[in-house]
């Protein structure tokens, strides 16, 4: 199998649910093909092989949420001619980033028996706070056409086709009635980048925000709207703090209605 | 056309209408409720028709209501146009194959489908002829657009009950259908019954309602009388009266140009989500963007067009970065280009009223309000 002409790709895992890299798997269709493009040189969850790196690709999953990793990421970083970050957790600290809000020592002294054995830092940062990342691919998980096309871009030595505009613009694409302006329903959509297609919008649901802040968020006026709408200070607070709590606009965002909230 | 031709129909002469038309082998598309709003899809039957359903409409806020009658055309615009019918919002240009050294190209097929399209408003008719005069009356037609524009069939609906963001008044583009239809309905909800007044604006819309006449039972369409179309008259002289907003443009291109750098730009920018909801939902925006989509292995590619607008980032991108970094610099674009530069280009405003922007911004912006701004404290 060892090609020497094919680029080899290396998939890491740092803190994450492994739903990205399941993304990559899932591509079903895709993968012969991708085979043959790329030398699946280092990816532990489809196999225990193991080709040396250094490595043309490297995607990288999750945040980084410990001493160790903190220092592990510089090595992917070393061996990697080209990183790609993949997800929420990689590209903004994902959703164990609600930590950044809180108390970690009191959360680890609550839940576990033997707080002494977790080791664990006080925030959950992307990678790009640790080292130079080439491009980040946004979502929770990523969406599989946006993997490929990123992938392909690697391939082709080419930018990556991957538009940073908000949710609305698919939505509309796609012929979906606005479930915000229609419904009432408060939705992340207008703030939020494209890539799921529309996917709750179009199933009647509110955006929440998976793909992280679109180019240009206005989050502030997208608060006033739901303030004007109902919607209570702790409500507009969580409202920005899920998957993407650590991107910095969802997070200033979040932050100007804590007093109100408290 | 002399009034002999015009025709009165009970809703089981509208069902006729509908039969005829899908008998000729076109596929009728209208109006119907989904999702919480009035949509176009095929239909085949009068019972999928917004049966009493009307609709309350104002910045950033669409919901539906009873209207507690049995009117079928008694709501104002929805959400879409008929853009997404003639100008799709995702279209293949064309595809390319690499063998070797050797690329072929293939452009796209058109096959356009047979659309007759029920209850158009005079504002959206306004729109369909903004496109024709952008896409195909310029250097290099749209000849995918003229396809479908020309296999197009259009019934017309006098509003008779506009919404709370209309402005075609101001506009003088309704709210009744004057030109670019096929056939022209007013519904009539009176003492003397459910009924249409139908009138011809083709010859081709003339013949429709010749055999419609030799098909339909006789109490379902029958010749037209004065009343009838005193009745028709007064439905549109009422909505006249009723629009939900109004825009002075009075001079608004000279205003425009003269105010771009009002103070106004960066007030509406502190609002604007950049989302892009107001160009999509307009039925004259026309800007697009294409998309390269190729294969892993680099040896197939589409060039799809897809709908793109003002208010993205990447829309203004020249090399360096974006012309329009500023979100104040987009609102201004697309609100001067509009009601200012589109006439200078085109020969008329891009704005025909029809108040979607302003119902779908999520953030409740209202152009007539903005442009009321602006002339009020000028520069």
């Amino acid at each position: 199998m060892a090609d020497q002409s094919r680029p080899k790709l290396a998939v890491w895992k740092f803190a994450s649910c492994d739903g990205c890299q399941l993304t990559l798997l899932n591509c079903e269709d895709e993968l012969i093909p991708l085979a043959g493009e790329v030398e699946i040189a280092y990816f532990p969850e489809a196999t225990r092989a193991v080709i040396e790196g250094p490595y043309d690709v490297s995607l990288v999953e999750g945040s980084v949420t410990t001493d160790a990793d903190a220092e592990r990421i510089h090595e992917v970083r070393r061996v990697s001619r080209r990183l790609i970050t993949i997800g929420a957790c990689a590209t903004s600290g994902g959703i164990q980033a609600l930590r950044n809000f809180s108390d970690v020592a009191e959360y680890r002294s609550v839940v576990y028996a033997h707080p002494e054995y977790i080791q664990t830092l006080a925030r959950s940062t992307p990678i790009a706070a640790h080292v130079t990342v080439d491009f980040e691919l946004h979502g929770c998980p990523i969406d599989s056409g946006q993997l490929l096309e990123v992938l392909a871009a690697a391939v082709q030595d080419r930018r990556p086709r991957i538009p940073s505009y908000s949710v609305c613009v698919e939505c509309k694409r796609r012929g979906a009635v606005c479930v915000a302006v229609a419904h009432g329903t408060p939705c992340l959509g207008p703030v939020t980048q494209a890539g799921c297609g529309a996917l709750c919008p179009a199933y009647a649901r509110g955006c929440y925000g998976c793909f992280g802040p679109q180019d240009t968020p206005n989050t502030q006026s997208l608060a006033d709207r739901l303030h004007v709408q109902g919607m209570t200070e702790p409500n507009i607070l969580r409202f920005f703090r899920s998957f993407n709590a650590g991107s910095e606009p969802f997070r200033h965002e979040s932050e100007q209605h804590e007093e109100a909230a408290l | 056309m002399d009034n002999s031709s015009e025709m009165i129909l009970r809703v089981a002469g509208l069902q006729s209408l509908i039969d005829l038309l899908r008998a000729q082998a076109w596929v009728v598309v209208g109006p119907t409720v989904r999702d919480g709003a009035i949509v176009h899809a095929p239909i085949e039957s009068v019972d999928q028709l917004p049966r009493g359903i009307g609709d309350l409409q104002d910045g950033g806020s669409y919901r539906l209501r009873q209207r507690g009658d049995e009117a079928l055309f008694g709501y104002s615009v929805g959400p879409q146009g008929w853009k997404s019918l003639l100008f799709p919002s995702r279209e293949l240009l064309w595809s390319g194959q690499r063998d070797g050294a050797d690329v072929a190209v293939e452009p796209a097929v058109v096959d356009p489908p047979r659309l007759a399209l029920l209850g158009v408003r005079s504002c959206d008719l306004h729109a369909i002829a903004i496109h024709d005069r952008v896409l195909t009356e310029r250097a290099v037609p749209d000849a995918a657009y003229a396809a479908r524009r020309d296999n197009i069939f259009v019934v017309a609906v006098t509003c008779s009950d506009p919404g709370g963001t209309c402005f075609c008044v101001s506009m003088g583009t309704g709210p009744v259908p004057d030109r670019g239809f096929d056939l022209a309905l007013t519904e009539l909800l009176d003492p003397a019954g459910h009924r249409f007044l139908v009138v011809p604006g083709t010859a081709r819309g003339a013949q429709v309602l010749d055999e419609l006449r030799a098909l339909a039972a006789d109490e379902a369409a029958m010749p037209a009388d004065e009343p009838d179309r005193l009745a028709a008259r007064d439905v549109g002289a009422q909505a006249a009266l009723r629009m939900g907003r109004a825009l002075d443009v009075d001079g608004i291109r000279d205003l425009l140009y003269a105010n771009t750098e009002h103070p106004q730009w960066e007030d509406v920018a502190s609002r604007c989500l950049a989302c892009t909801n107001c160009t999509l939902v307009c039925p004259t925006c026309f800007c697009t963007s294409v998309d390269d989509v190729g294969d892993l292995t680099g040896s197939t590619t589409e060039r799809w067009r897809v709908w793109d607008s003002c208010f993205n980032t990447d829309f203004s991108y020249l090399h360096g970065g974006s012309v329009r970094s500023s979100v104040s610099s987009r609102y201004r674009q697309w609100a001067t280009h509009k009601l200012a530069s589109w006439v200078d280009q085109f020969g008329t405003s891009g704005c025909v009223g029809c108040g979607r922007c302003i119902t779908w911004c999520p953030a409740a912006i209202d152009i007539t309000a903005e442009v009321a701004a602006i002339r009020s404290r000028e520069d």
